[in-house]
């Protein structure tokens, strides 16, 4: 039983291009209901930029994007976005506002929720990230491990059928990754549908069902953990793990 | 002694000053203030919308603001409040029945300051970084909204220095209304100095406007100097260590 209303997500033969340069490659992949796939790969591989193509923030020159099984290209890319929810490495909280306003701004304009409504959504996402006693305090007053579970919040609050994570501990302090990634595990045990690019191994390795290792654009090995950090296939792939563990 | 003596009588002659002050009061300091606030008003709303259409994806837009930031920017605001008073003057003139300058002057201040503004508020929602605007349209806002609700006000606020200096520098600039020939009632303080100056062959009602008119502009200055620190140094909160995170943190790392 899942927690969550996740979805199937596919990714067909992305390409995408930045004048010449030619980013992402026909990149295929699928990340079945419920289940966790993490990118990793070395910097400027394109990870990041292929979240940003299958939530459509940047639209792709060609491929196709599947959201259980049917093509979301044609769809409005603002509604697409309402049904993913994406975390980033340098959590982007609205500082303006409080902590229970950056969860509640979009329950109200894109859900329609009265203001008492989304707050008390919003009180009720920050328990489950244990900091409710925060929602009055500004972003700024908080750590960066506290930032990055608001943001986590805020992005479960739209009930998203799958998450994406950027990277989403590689700016934090040694000592407040740890609190991040427990809260991703949780949330893939849940059976939340996740995509999540990362650096750390450890995570990838322990809680992904699926890793996808990219470089230069392409996919260049994908398969279960075990096999991929136990029995590398590629010289490219033997390198970057020879360079990170 | 005697050139002090003559300094004193030519700046500071208390009875010319006596004279000019109530006048200050009764009509200047009114006039000043109407011409500074309504055209920082239109200012402000004008200078929103050239901001807007600067960073607009239409180029079309940003061509229009731009030739429009240059030119008013460019000018001397003598020139321009001289061609826009007495250049559509008339117009307004054949279309109202109006023959008051003081509608023109707030408009040549207004297309003013609205270039400068415009500059002020572009440069600070440019400012803002690119991932507030990610993160919103992650949400599922559109280009639209997510500039509405969460990068233009972040990027006003920054600027507000900036804008209360823009305030500052209308309240200065609207002593160059006089050459529109303003009614008497409609003249401002610098006009009310020079006035009574002209009729006196004394200096000191300038002196005189020049009190008033720094009795409004040091206390804004001042104020721009609060707001830019309490935004430097932020509200003050006490900062707490990440309580959770710690204890799962350090309690996991064995």
């Amino acid at each position: 039983m899942s927690e969550f209303a996740s979805g199937t997500l596919t990714a067909k033969n992305i390409h995408l291009s930045f004048g010449s340069n030619h980013v992402l490659r026909g990149i295929d992949l699928h990340v079945e209901k419920g289940t966790t796939a993490s990118v990793i790969g070395p910097s400027g591989s394109g990870k990041s930029t292929l979240l940003r193509v299958m939530n459509r923030l940047i639209e792709p020159d060609q491929g196709d994007i599947l959201l259980d099984g049917r093509s979301v290209l044609k769809d409005n890319p603002d509604e697409l976005r309402r049904r993913i929810g994406m975390v980033f490495q340098q959590f982007n909280l609205f500082p303006h506002k409080t902590v229970a306003e950056n969860i509640s701004l979009a329950l109200r304009k894109l859900r329609g929720m009265s203001k008492e409504q989304a707050r008390d959504e919003a009180l009720a996402q920050l328990d489950l990230v244990g900091l409710k006693h925060k929602a009055d305090s500004r972003p700024a007053n908080l750590s960066g491990g506290q930032q990055q579970r608001v943001a986590i919040a805020r992005a479960l609050a739209m009930k998203p059928e799958v998450m994406f994570f950027d990277e989403a501990t590689s700016a934090l302090d040694p000592e407040l990754v740890k609190g991040v990634l427990a809260l991703m595990t949780d949330l893939a045990q849940g059976g939340m549908t996740m995509v999540v690019v990362t650096h750390e191994m450890g995570f990838s390795r322990n809680v992904s069902d699926i890793v996808t290792f990219m470089d230069a654009g392409v996919v260049v090995e994908s398969g279960p953990p075990e096999q991929l950090f136990t029995n590398p296939q590629t010289e490219r792939l033997q390198g970057f793990l020879s360079d990170v563990l | 002694m005697d050139i002090l003596n003559q300094l004193a009588e030519t700046f500071f002659d208390w009875e010319a000053m006596g004279e000019v002050i109530p006048k200050m009061f009764a009509v200047g300091l009114p006039n000043t203030i109407v011409l500074a606030v309504v055209s920082g008003i239109i200012g402000t709303a004008l200078g929103m919308l050239l901001a807007l259409m600067g960073i607009s994806r239409n180029a079309a837009a940003r061509w229009v603001a731009r030739i429009y930031t240059d030119i008013l920017r460019g000018l001397p605001p003598v020139l321009t409040i001289l061609v826009i008073g007495f250049g559509f003057g008339p117009i307004i003139r054949e279309l109202t029945g109006s023959t008051s300058p003081y509608p023109m002057a707030i408009a040549a201040l207004s297309l003013m300051s609205g270039a400068y503004i415009g500059e002020i508020f572009r440069s600070g929602i440019q400012s803002v970084d690119k991932g507030q605007l990610e993160a919103t349209r992650a949400l599922g806002f559109s280009y639209g909204s997510s500039m509405r609700l969460v990068v233009v006000p972040q990027g006003i606020r920054r600027v507000l220095p900036a804008l209360v200096n823009q305030f500052i520098a209308l309240i200065k600039e609207s002593s160059l209304v006089f050459m529109l020939g303003l009614l008497a009632t409609e003249r401002e303080i610098f006009q009310i100095g020079k006035d009574a100056a002209a009729n006196s062959g004394n200096l000191s009602p300038y002196v005189a406007a020049a009190i008033f008119y720094l009795a409004l502009t040091i206390p804004l200055t001042h104020f721009v100097n609060f707001i830019d620190a309490r935004m430097r140094a932020g509200r003050p909160e006490k900062k707490e260590p990440d309580e959770a995170a710690a204890v799962v943190g350090k309690g996991a790392q064995a």
